[in-house]
């Protein structure tokens, strides 16, 4: 394995990383926030990838579609935080995933209901399209570039809106304190559906982002759902700042042990047996990971509250 | 008013029992995928096999339809059910191999006959096949063997292929490389479902390789031939038809274009019973048929043809016309080996542009005549 290989499976790594913290900045927000646990997140990253299909569709504008994934997605958390999210915080945890796991059905039948069960076209715009030389000689696409440019600004915005804003400081005590901050005067319910109503929008960001370069289909929001709950465990629940790097830990993980793995057992092992315990290991690598550092930090790296 | 009613009753019930008294009476119970990731396959068998009942006008054949939901143990489920309640005399539908491991040999061992209008696993073609259970598709291995047997009459000398990490995938590695003979740059296996292939794609550029082969089932495929085309690797790809069927080519678009696939069935086939099929599948649903419709709508045809001839009450008969398949495949020339699975010819298609609609056309035969592999070990 060259250097310039590895300096390109770093850098997939690191891409595949800030998809995963698009996705799982949201969850966490929410989770933390509000100390719910909401399964029908991949329903509105699958929303988002629809709407924005649909859109660059009709209109034959990717960017349109864009905005319309944020908006599909935005107006998707506010319902259904107002009909159904709404009567769920005093219940417990197990109540939480039922009901959330049916919004998961509702949304998926919904969306064959409407689109149909093949899966929908989405291209990359032409702006963003083909592959650039990067410094060092690595062909890299474009597109590839963009999504980490989004994830840094997704990042920064969300750092600069929890930690400078007012809608920051009164999110901030609301994960404190719930009871304290309503007898404070801060209407608590709306504050719920504007932080709902966000996480939802940065899924269906994530979707369009994705989706773009993936498969627009029914169902597409679950396998990604799963390895967002990996990085905001390894995070700490409700800690943005543990979803990134959670994110960046979990996709260089991912990407170099699928790469690194059947290459170093192939010095111990013939090369079929290599590649079959390699490939097999590195689908393990990121739980493993997750298992270990929760043995050492049991609430994440950056979850300083016990929930 | 009332009267008519009555004596409309009395005509269907006397219709009815007519009907069902008759000799080449069959009901049939359809396990398919119809909800969830992968209904696309199942919609399209089901329209498929309605379609050839309803142009065939087979008003002896009863058809019941499930869906599955693409979990074995629903599958298992709603098989005692037909079996046990509905009392079908034949089971058919099934998409996906797990699924048909699940259902099949416990319907066959109950004597009932099970026609496998997709799913092909290589344990129920060699040792664990049974005689009541007919494969109308394929064996799994087979679209891959003919990507090999092209990959080498193309003179590609080193090849990189990849798989999900399954059983399926590895039939897919194992069946390209019992007809590639020239060297390997890589062999990876992806996890299942795996959505981004930036680390494979990386693999490839660096190896050398001089083509590509891959089977990535559903969206894991539009995924992987999206990210290639942008990668700016521009090395020719190989893959099975599953991967380009008409479902999927148009969520793929231009990224898609002259990829070769292998499939038994295109919808450029020259015959008369593919060009009623193209053409009346359009007619019904509005949309191109893919290679799981021509496959349901051969299921189909191959039992009205097994109706005709034998009663299902008559297993010894009725297995025997359904293994002399007399019918008119839309694949052209069809029989079956002694292992009840195809023999036929499996064509290499390029994938091109016809107006707006993105889809293939035949432009070798990859493979003539083609058998499985495993059809030595099959003892009835």
């Amino acid at each position: 394995m060259t250097s310039l290989l590895l300096a390109e499976q770093v850098l997939n790594g690191l891409q595949f990383g800030m998809m995963l913290f698009l996705m799982s900045a949201g969850l966490t927000l929410v989770f933390g926030v509000m100390g719910l646990i909401n399964l029908a997140h991949g329903s509105f990253y699958m929303i988002g990838a629809f709407a924005c299909a649909s859109v660059a569709m009709a209109t034959g504008s990717w960017f349109l579609g864009l905005a319309a994934s944020l908006a599909a997605a935005a107006v998707a958390g506010v319902l259904v935080e107002l009909l159904v999210i709404r009567r769920l915080y005093d219940r417990d945890h197990l109540d939480q995933v039922l009901a959330t796991f049916a919004l998961i059905l509702v949304f998926s039948e919904g969306t064959r209901y409407l689109f149909g069960s093949f899966p929908l076209f989405l291209d990359v715009p032409a702006a963003l399209s083909g592959a650039v030389t990067l410094p060092g000689g690595i062909a890299y696409p474009v597109y590839r570039l963009a999504i980490i440019a989004a994830g840094i600004a997704v990042a920064i915005g969300l750092f600069w809106l929890v930690g400078r804003t007012r809608l920051g400081i009164r999110i901030r005590a609301g994960e404190a304190d719930r009871e304290m901050i309503a007898a404070l005067g801060v209407d608590i319910d709306r504050l719920y559906t504007i932080v709902f109503a966000l996480g939802a929008a940065l899924a269906g960001f994530a979707g369009a982002m994705l989706g773009t370069i993936q498969s627009v289909q029914v169902g597409m929001g679950e396998p990604v759902l799963i390895l967002a709950f990996v990085v905001i465990v390894i995070g700490g629940i409700g800690s943005i700042k543990g979803a990134l790097i959670g994110s960046m830990l979990v996709g260089l993980t991912d990407t170099l042990g699928r790469t690194l793995l059947p290459v170093a057992f192939s010095t111990i092992l013939p090369p079929s047996d290599a590649n079959a315990v390699g490939s097999a290991l590195a689908s393990l690598l990121i739980y493993v990971l997750m298992a270990g550092i929760l043995v050492f930090r049991p609430s994440g790296l950056y979850g300083g509250r016990s929930a | 008013m009332k009267k008519v009613g009555i004596l409309t009753a009395a005509c269907a019930a006397a219709l009815f029992a007519g009907a069902s008294a008759q000799a080449g009476d069959v009901k049939v119970g359809m396990i398919t995928t119809l909800s969830g990731g992968g209904a696309g396959l199942g919609i399209d068998v089901r329209d498929g096999f309605e379609l050839a009942l309803k142009q065939a006008g087979a008003d002896n054949i009863e058809l019941v339809i499930e869906d599955d939901q693409r979990k074995p143990d629903v599958a298992v489920q709603l098989a005692d059910k037909l079996i046990q309640s509905e009392q079908v005399d034949v089971l058919t539908g099934i998409i996906w191999s797990n699924l048909a491991m699940a259902v099949v040999p416990a319907a066959t061992a109950q004597g009932k006959f099970y026609l496998s209008p997709n799913a092909g696993p290589s344990a129920l073609a060699g040792k664990g096949c049974h005689e009541n259970y007919f494969n109308v598709a394929w064996q799994n291995d087979n679209l891959h063997e003919a990507a090999g047997a092209y990959a080498k009459d193309t003179g590609y000398k080193n090849s990189f292929i990849l798989a999900p990490n399954y059983p399926a995938g590895k039939d897919a590695l194992t069946g390209y490389k019992r007809f590639y003979d020239g060297d390997l740059a890589g062999e990876i296996y992806t996890k299942l479902g795996q959505t981004d292939y930036a680390a494979e794609i990386a693999q490839i550029r660096a190896s050398g390789a001089d083509s590509v082969f891959f089977f990535l089932p559903g969206g894991m495929g539009i995924a992987f031939l999206k990210q290639y085309a942008q990668s700016g690797v521009d090395l020719p790809v190989v893959g099975p038809a599953f991967s380009f069927d008409q479902g999927i080519l148009q969520a793929v678009g231009e990224a898609a274009l002259g990829v070769k696939n292998t499939s038994q069935w295109s919808k450029d086939i020259d015959n008369p019973a593919n060009a009623a099929f193209v053409e009346g599948f359009q007619a019904e649903y509005g949309r191109l048929p893919s290679l799981y419709a021509s496959q349901g709508y051969d299921t189909a045809n191959l039992l009205i043809s097994a109706a005709a001839k034998a009663d299902v009450a008559d297993a010894d008969a009725f297995r025997a016309a359904l293994a002399a398949a007399e019918f008119d495949s839309v694949r052209g020339a069809f029989k079956f080996g002694p292992n009840h699975h195809p023999i036929q010819d499996i064509y290499v298609r390029e994938v091109i542009k016809e107006g707006d609609v993105y889809t293939n056309k035949i432009i070798a035969t990859g493979l003539a005549d083609h058998a499985d592999a495993y059809a030595g070990d099959c003892k009835f």
